[in-house]
């Protein structure tokens, strides 16, 4: 029996093909753009874990200097010749015009084994790796990348970070040009009876992390994805209910029959459940499949956003993992199951005797409609409470959500009201009218899937718009100097100073410490006292005259993630040289890291050691590119030591295009997908409103006439729905600007509107509505007239 | 006298307290043919779905094949109509997606009871032995309705229940279609309650009750 109810139920889609395909396709593009983004999420925290482990960062302490310069290596041989276990590392970028490569040079033989890498794994030749000229370890994705110039024979091994190299601690030396230890890692374990590290050295014990840094920062990013992949997973499942509901309405007759005839109803439940989850399973393959093509073309971009972004190195290449696969079978089978719902719970509740007449799938009632506003009310009180109340990254993104799915359930009140509202006179245009209302609960849903994706694409353009505007008025600020400069060591430095000092109009020391500011990782710069930074520097706050103060030298400016991270603000004091007071807050947009400035003579007298190699140049704009030729003829520079200011602008735009380009294909995608939900309800209520369309057809009005009609009508719905997209993008747009990025990356941006691009929307909008209606418009305005009048025959 | 395979007994059923039916009752014997005609609304349609187990009377019992199944839940009653009952509606209530032959079949199939060369012998008794792969679509009334007699005499059952089966046939063809029900319905021996307006086609059963205001009238 149960095969049988099977076969009968499941011989609908062999009937009707294209409504099985458009049911996979929903379920594939779902799973695809759900487990795209999670594919990637997955790889790029494998890629941190890698680095992670390998370097023993998150399990090991380390020694290291105060103000970050490499440690004396009699500081080590001390230490290991009173008997502490530890154990030296040699840190450092290696770069040139060929490409770049982290190294990491370690003392194997003293080395904790969490920080050992694979050198002692038995696979790596040991006299290759101890003896000159040295070999570096790296992973085949490092290793057929870009790489500098000149570099020992390399070694294949997967567990190397991503675009670094492990090495002896003696290659890196030679390679790196330093002698000293970086930091020096310490056992966890350390012989009895010795006394505390903190009283045997001057060098400050740094405690193993609790939470790896680059996880933390770069949490937000995936959080970002991981929420515009649940945004098209939900897009996606509209179009799943959509079929289902269409397959529901149109097998309604037959699940009775099958009743009738005496097919108990759990039976049926059965049938329909085992038919969807095949066909679940089936399309849920295809969208992981789609999803892993979907990863590996976005990962490059994915890639480039992270180091831009946050300085997180991953390869941009995605390896297939059995686990992501399965999780994502099953999140397509609960799509599935919650897009089913509905469609099972009336079938389980339909009435073995109700009328047999055709009716719109999924036909909410004004009640329906008017709970549906209170809903959306309720969740838009949630999301004012969590906007002005919440704190931390879940709190704003649950204020999106509230605001997001409070939209999409108020839609069908305000289209109703809208087309309440609007004349229209002559009996035709009154029909029209009429007749669009009472289609609004069975369009209701592929309408709330095109707002969604309409209000994020408004939303993400606005963010990401007011971000670029801002970025590049901010770099124009940052960057007022013509030229920089960057010597191979200090001597060369000085001496091109002096040699082009006459010439220019001034030269400005670019130099700067890493140091842990309220034991997070930051930089301090130092600074002359010059008027390009006191009219361009784009200050946010500020005390009195903060450049007089600066130039003082017990003062310091920080930057906005610093201010907002720790509550600092102008008049506070920052734990630096003693205490400095701050002046002023700055804007430092695309740098995750605490930042401060302090001046030159105050930063020579706190790190008496470092002496600067970097230098800018304010110079006639004419005059710029004479004075770059002479600084790489007459004194040898190569050509990337000498850069222009278009030059690092254009590098910083490219570097933030690049960070939102995953953002805007998802966007694209998820309009597209939305597009295809239209597509289905229009196919849905296409079939199911020919009794409607008979009538007039009957009494005169030609089927090209009816064609054209509903053609308008999928557009005029379309650029209805646009206009409630319009105020919901914007608010997400400020959602976005006012809670996420502050706290994703520190910082707040002005929010600026861009009608061009909401134009550029609104065409695409009706673009996709008009190429879902030209299908089902087509049909109609081909249909035979025998098929019309059949309509009568049925309903005599 | 023959054991009714239906006996109903005083039935009472009302729909939001407007009373269909009021204290009818009816018994139909093995191979006995009944017409049930009334008047529209006079609960004649109600009266057919109670003996098909297709809803519950207020009060009354139906008994079938002395069994009630007027206290069955609906899972047994499912299976009641599986087993002992073929169905025939007006509007012919085909699956759309089937072919002529596996709607046939389709019952006979549900009740475990399938027998290839009794349905074959059924469709072409019915002539539509040139139709079993088409779909209901591609078929005039007439042909869907014969395909509709066909599904409900497939399994065998012991009771056939007809609700205005010739209603969306015309005359020549309708008069066709109950020829064919009377004689495959006598050659199983099954008992036939038909539902119809018509007196005239009425006459071409055995016997004939009329329903008027929900409750049994004279002739």
């Amino acid at each position: 029996m149960f095969f049988t109810t099977l076969r009968a139920l499941s011989s609908h889609w062999r009937h009707r093909p294209g409504q099985l395909a458009m049911l996979a396709i929903g379920l594939a593009l779902a799973t695809a753009l759900w487990s795209g983004v999670q594919a990637i999420n997955a790889e790029a925290r494998a890629a941190y874990d890698r680095a992670a482990a390998t370097l023993g960062q998150d399990q090991l302490a380390r020694l290291e200097r105060a103000d970050g310069r490499p440690v004396p290596l009699e500081d080590f041989i001390a230490l290991r010749a009173a008997g502490y276990l530890v154990s030296p590392v040699i840190s450092g970028e290696l770069r040139d015009a060929d490409g770049r490569l982290r190294l990491l040079g370690i003392d194997a033989l003293t080395a904790p084994a969490a920080a050992q890498g694979p050198t002692l794994d038995g696979a790596v030749d040991l006299a290759t790796f101890f003896t000159a000229p040295g070999l570096l370890l790296m992973t085949e994705a490092t290793a057929t990348g870009a790489l500098p110039d000149g570099l020992p024979e390399i070694a294949l091994s997967e567990n190397v970070p991503p675009a670094a190299a492990i090495t002896d601690i003696s290659t890196a030396a030679r390679l790196l040009g330093q002698s000293d230890p970086s930091y020096l890692l310490v056992a966890p374990q350390q012989p009895f009876g010795l006394p505390p590290l903190s009283d045997a050295t001057d060098l400050r014990l740094r405690a193993p992390d609790t939470a790896n840094d680059i996880s933390r920062l770069t949490d937000s990013f995936h959080l970002n994805l991981t929420a515009f992949g649940l945004l098209s997973f939900g897009v996606g499942l509209f179009i799943v209910h959509a079929a289902i509901g269409l397959a529901f309405e149109q097998r309604r007759a037959s699940v009775r029959t099958l009743r009738a005839l005496g097919t108990p109803l759990r039976t049926i439940l059965s049938a329909l459940a085992l038919e969807l989850a095949v066909i679940a399973l089936a399309a849920g393959m295809i969208g992981i499949f789609l999803g892993y093509l979907i990863a590996a073309t976005l990962m490059p971009g994915v890639a480039g956003t992270l180091r831009g972004l946050y300085g997180a190195e991953i390869e941009g290449i995605l390896r297939f993992d059995p686990y992501w696969a399965l999780s994502a079978l099953l999140i397509t089978g609960i799509g599935t199951a919650a897009a089913a719902l509905q469609a099972m719970i009336r079938t389980a509740r339909m009435p073995l005797l109700s009328p047999a007449l055709p009716r719109a799938w999924a036909q909410a009632s004004g009640r329906a409609i008017r709970l549906q506003a209170i809903a959306a009310l309720a969740l838009f009180a949630l999301a004012a409470a969590l906007a002005l109340f919440g704190q931390g990254l879940i709190a704003a993104f649950s204020c999106l959500a509230a605001l997001l799915i409070g939209a999409a359930l108020i839609l069908p009140a305000l289209t109703t009201a809208a087309l309440a509202i609007l004349p229209m006179r002559g009996a035709f245009a009154e029909w029209v009218l009429a007749d669009t209302r009472q289609q609004v609960p069975g369009l209701s849903l592929a309408l709330m899937a095109l707002m969604l994706a309409l209000s994020a694409n408004i939303g993400v353009s606005t963010m990401v718009g007011s971000f670029r505007s801002t970025f590049t008025g901010w770099l124009d600020q940052r960057l007022a100097s013509e030229l920089y400069v960057t010597a191979a060591d200090p001597a060369q430095a000085a001496f091109l100073i002096e040699a082009i000092s006459a010439d220019v109009d001034a030269i400005l020391p670019i130099i700067s410490a890493d140091q842990r500011l309220f034991d997070r990782p930051a930089q301090v710069f130092g600074v002359v006292d010059h008027p390009t930074y006191r009219e361009a520097w784009p200050l946010l706050s500020q005390s009195e005259n903060p450049w007089d103060q600066l130039a003082n030298g017990n003062a310091a400016l920080i930057n906005e993630q610093l201010a907002r991270r720790e509550n600092l603000a102008p008049g506070d004091t920052l734990p630096l040289a003693g205490g400095l007071r701050i002046v002023g807050v700055y804007s430092d947009y695309g740098n995750p890291n605490g930042q401060a400035i302090v001046s030159l003579t105050r930063f020579a007298e706190t790190y008496p050691n470092l002496e600067t190699f970097r230098f800018a140049i304010r110079i006639d704009p004419d005059r710029a590119p004479a004075m770059a030729t002479r600084l790489r003829e007459d004194f040898g520079l190569p050509t990337d030591a000498v850069t222009n200011q278009a030059q690092v602008k254009a590098f910083s735009l490219d570097v933030f295009d690049q960070t939102f380009r995953v953002t805007g294909a998802l966007n694209i995608l998820t309009l597209g997908v939305a597009g295809i939900a239209l597509l289905t309800s229009l196919l849905t209520l296409a079939n199911l409103r020919l009794p409607q369309l008979a009538p007039l057809w009957a009494i005169g009005t030609s089927r090209a006439t009816l064609a054209r009609v509903e053609l308008i009508r999928a557009l005029g719905l379309a650029m209805l729905t646009f206009v409630f997209a319009l105020p919901v993008g914007l608010a997400l747009a400020w959602i976005l600007l006012a809670l996420v990025n502050v706290e994703a990356f520190g910082w707040r941006l002005p929010m600026q509107l861009f009608p061009a691009d909401w134009a550029r929307l609104f065409g695409l909008a009706l673009l996709a509505a008009g190429l879902a209606a030209l299908g089902p418009t087509l049909r109609l305005a081909r249909i035979p007239p025998a098929r019309l009048t059949q309509i009568f025959a049925q309903e005599r | 006298m023959a054991e009714p395979i239906l006996d109903l007994q005083d039935i009472r059923k009302s729909y939001d307290a407007t009373p269909v039916l009021a204290g009818v009752s009816v018994r139909l014997t093995a191979g006995e043919t009944l017409a049930l005609t009334g008047e529209s609304g006079s609960g004649k349609s109600t009266l057919l779905h109670l003996a098909g187990g297709l809803d519950r009377p207020d009060s009354g019992q139906i008994w079938l094949q002395g069994r009630d199944i007027g206290q069955m839940d609906d899972a047994a009653r499912a299976e009641v109509r599986r087993l002992h009952i073929g169905l025939i509606f007006q509007q012919f209530n085909l699956v759309p997606s089937l072919t002529v032959g596996a709607n046939i079949a389709l019952q006979a199939r549900l009740a475990n009871r399938h027998d290839d060369a009794f349905c074959a012998t059924i469709a072409e008794r019915l002539g539509l032995s040139d139709l079993i792969g088409r779909y209901p679509e591609q078929l005039s009334g007439g042909q869907q309705q014969r395909v509709a007699i066909a599904r409900a005499l497939a399994p065998k059952p012991a009771l056939i229940l007809a609700d205005e089966p010739t209603g969306n046939l015309d005359e020549d063809t309708g008069d066709a279609v109950l020829s064919l029900l009377l004689d495959l319905v006598s050659e199983t021996g099954a008992g036939l309650l038909m539902v119809t307006h018509s007196p005239r086609l009425a006459g071409h059963l055995s016997r004939r009750i009329h329903l008027s205001r929900g409750a049994l009238a004279q002739v």
